[in-house]
């Protein structure tokens, strides 16, 4: 046991009564909650064990730094696209606010570029959880675009980790019609030979669930995601009764045949690298 | 319309948006089928199935003759009446409509045959046997294998163009749009209910969704806007199919390859930046 050990809670009920004011000598801001079985965390044991609950196995979201860093090989990250930012293309009304505070976070709800996965030279794409719930608006489907058309050209497998809660209202049509035009540069991809890989992480719904998360070769999911395309509400709406509790976690979707496995955070990493190794990308230098 | 007119618009609260909403989800107007039998008579003949699953009734499919030329026909039917719209799931597709729709695409693809898609549909199903059954996944394997169909595809939006359910059959070469039909991303009482926690000011949100025929044509997202054509009209359906004839035929005379890169470039332009 680790030093911490002692104010690590040892079950739910523990966890509930253990309110970091209680504990001594340690700083608020160091502590985090666990939303699913309310254990107070450490940050510095969050950080050792890549952000997931000690206690449950709960995999906390990621931001987009912490997802490439746990992917991509130490400093072999170069970004792509980085300028192209969000608009008010169609004048909708609080959408200009809505984008000067996300844009607080990044210029865009998806962050592209080419890195080394295990020494292999991968594009990868990451959504972001924190840009308007990593909603696809033009900007992100033609950053999405674009890094396919790039691993086309180059030769390269693609790796992209998916975090949406769908289509971007506030651009209308135009955002719809993103699921099409990224389909078609994943198709384009797909036609080289080379290899897509989707890793699903909590939530991917709508319609990025309905275009790129469901067209990897091989589609991976994070324990625990929500994998939807109509999310739980809406269905609860249509349906007047409660769902089961699995409903749409990526257990259930993994069970009715949709995503090829559910793979927890530790070793997602390691098996992404044998996939790239197995389908014959060499590491570099 | 000019800025100008589109203020006084707002102060007489008038919404011509949710005017042609409501006019898309109007009851009374002409369903897929409708369209296919006064475009193409009795030489319809109707193709059921998946081959997976089931045969979704919201998807009606099957091939008919365009003058002389056999084309695939596949339409999201909304029903006529109570009865019918049961049946059809008031033309909500469950996962194995989109499949139903991808097969006869394929086959299509196979004997080279124009396809026409007719869609009017308030959105894919959401409920449980559809997301069990991977409406996503349904879907997106559309999107992706219609942008590389080799044989032409041309897509009439005839009422309400409901989101992904709609673009499950919209990847074409062109698509077109009755003057009172819509297609958007959202609903706009969904827009309204989820930004403004209102779904009364589902006007206001259809005025901001930009979703009526000429807000599309106006945004180059589709490519020609249809006279609304009445039921007795027979000679407005003879010029539509003329048109749609027409289309068909200049698509047919490229060479595959490049029908599917004008495909591609298409939608590849739509918020492509520089
Ligand atoms: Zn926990």
């Amino acid at each position: 046991m680790d030093f911490f050990a002692f104010v690590k809670p040892k079950n739910e009920l523990e966890a509930s009564s253990n309110k970091p004011e209680n504990v001594p000598f340690v700083p608020e801001e160091m502590w985090v909650k666990c939303p699913k079985c309310n254990a107070m965390l450490l940050t510095t044991d969050m950080e050792e064990n890549l952000h997931v609950c000690t206690h449950c196995g709960h995999h906390f979201r990621l931001s987009v730094r912490q997802r490439i860093e746990l992917l991509a090989d130490r400093d072999s990250f170069r970004e792509h696209d980085a300028e192209l930012t969000a608009k008010n293309i169609l004048d909708f009304p609080g959408y200009d606010a809505k984008l000067e505070k996300a844009k607080r976070n990044a210029n865009e709800s998806v962050c592209c570029g080419e890195c080394r996965i295990g020494g292999i030279k991968t594009v990868l794409c990451v959504m972001n959880a924190e840009f308007m719930m990593g909603s696809m608006g033009t900007v992100t489907g033609e950053k999405i675009t674009r890094a396919f058309e790039y691993a086309t050209d180059a030769g390269l497998p693609v790796v992209v980790c998916t975090v949406s809660g769908g289509a971007r209202m506030q651009e209308g049509i135009l955002s719809l019609m993103q699921m099409a035009k990224t389909s078609g540069a994943v198709k384009r991809h797909s036609d080289a030979g080379l290899l897509y890989i989707t890793i699903l992480t909590d939530p991917t719904t709508g319609g990025v669930t309905a275009s790129f998360a469901m067209e990897g070769d091989i589609i991976l999911a994070e324990p625990d995601t929500l994998v939807a395309f109509a999310g739980p509400r809406v269905i609860e709406q249509t349906m007047r009764q409660k769902l089961p509790r699995d409903f749409q976690t990526s257990e259930f979707v993994l069970q009715k045949g949709f995503i090829d496995a559910v793979v927890s955070r530790d070793k997602l990493k390691s098996t992404v690298a044998r996939l790239l190794k197995m389908h014959g990308y060499a590491e570099v230098e | 319309m000019s800025n100008a007119a589109k203020e006084k618009d707002k102060e007489k609260e008038s919404f011509p948006a949710y005017e042609k909403v409501m006019a898309a989800r109007d009851s009374k107007k002409l369903t897929a089928v409708d369209y296919i039998s006064k475009m193409f008579g009795d030489s319809f003949i109707e193709l059921h199935g998946d081959r997976r699953f089931s045969d979704d009734k919201a998807v009606v499919g099957g091939i008919a003759m365009l003058y002389d030329t056999p084309v695939t026909i596949i339409g999201i039917e909304k029903g006529r009446n109570t009865k019918e719209r049961v049946e059809r799931n008031f033309g909500q597709a469950h996962p194995e409509g989109y499949r139903k729709a991808l097969r006869l695409m394929k086959q299509a693809e196979k004997f080279h045959r124009p396809v026409l898609c007719l869609v009017d549909t308030s959105g894919a199903y959401p409920g449980i046997g559809a997301e069990e059954r991977g409406q996503g996944q349904a879907i997106a394997e559309n999107l992706m294998e219609m942008m590389t169909l080799k044989t032409p595809v041309l897509t009439i939006v005839i009422g309400e163009g409901g989101s992904g359910g709609a673009l499950a059959l919209a990847v074409a070469d062109e698509v077109w749009m009755l003057e009172n039909s819509v297609y958007s991303v959202i609903s706009p009482e969904g827009c309204a209910s989820i930004l403004w926690k209102d779904s009364s000011k589902a006007p206001q949100a259809a005025e901001a969704l930009r979703m009526t025929a000429q807000d599309l044509f106006d945004l180059r997202v589709i490519e020609r806007i249809i006279r609304q054509p009445r039921a007795d009209d027979q000679a407005m359906f003879e010029s539509l199919k003329l048109l749609v004839s027409r289309t068909f035929e200049k698509n047919l005379a490229l060479d595959t390859a490049e029908l599917t890169e004008q495909r591609y470039a298409r939608f590849r332009r739509i918020g492509a930046i520089g």
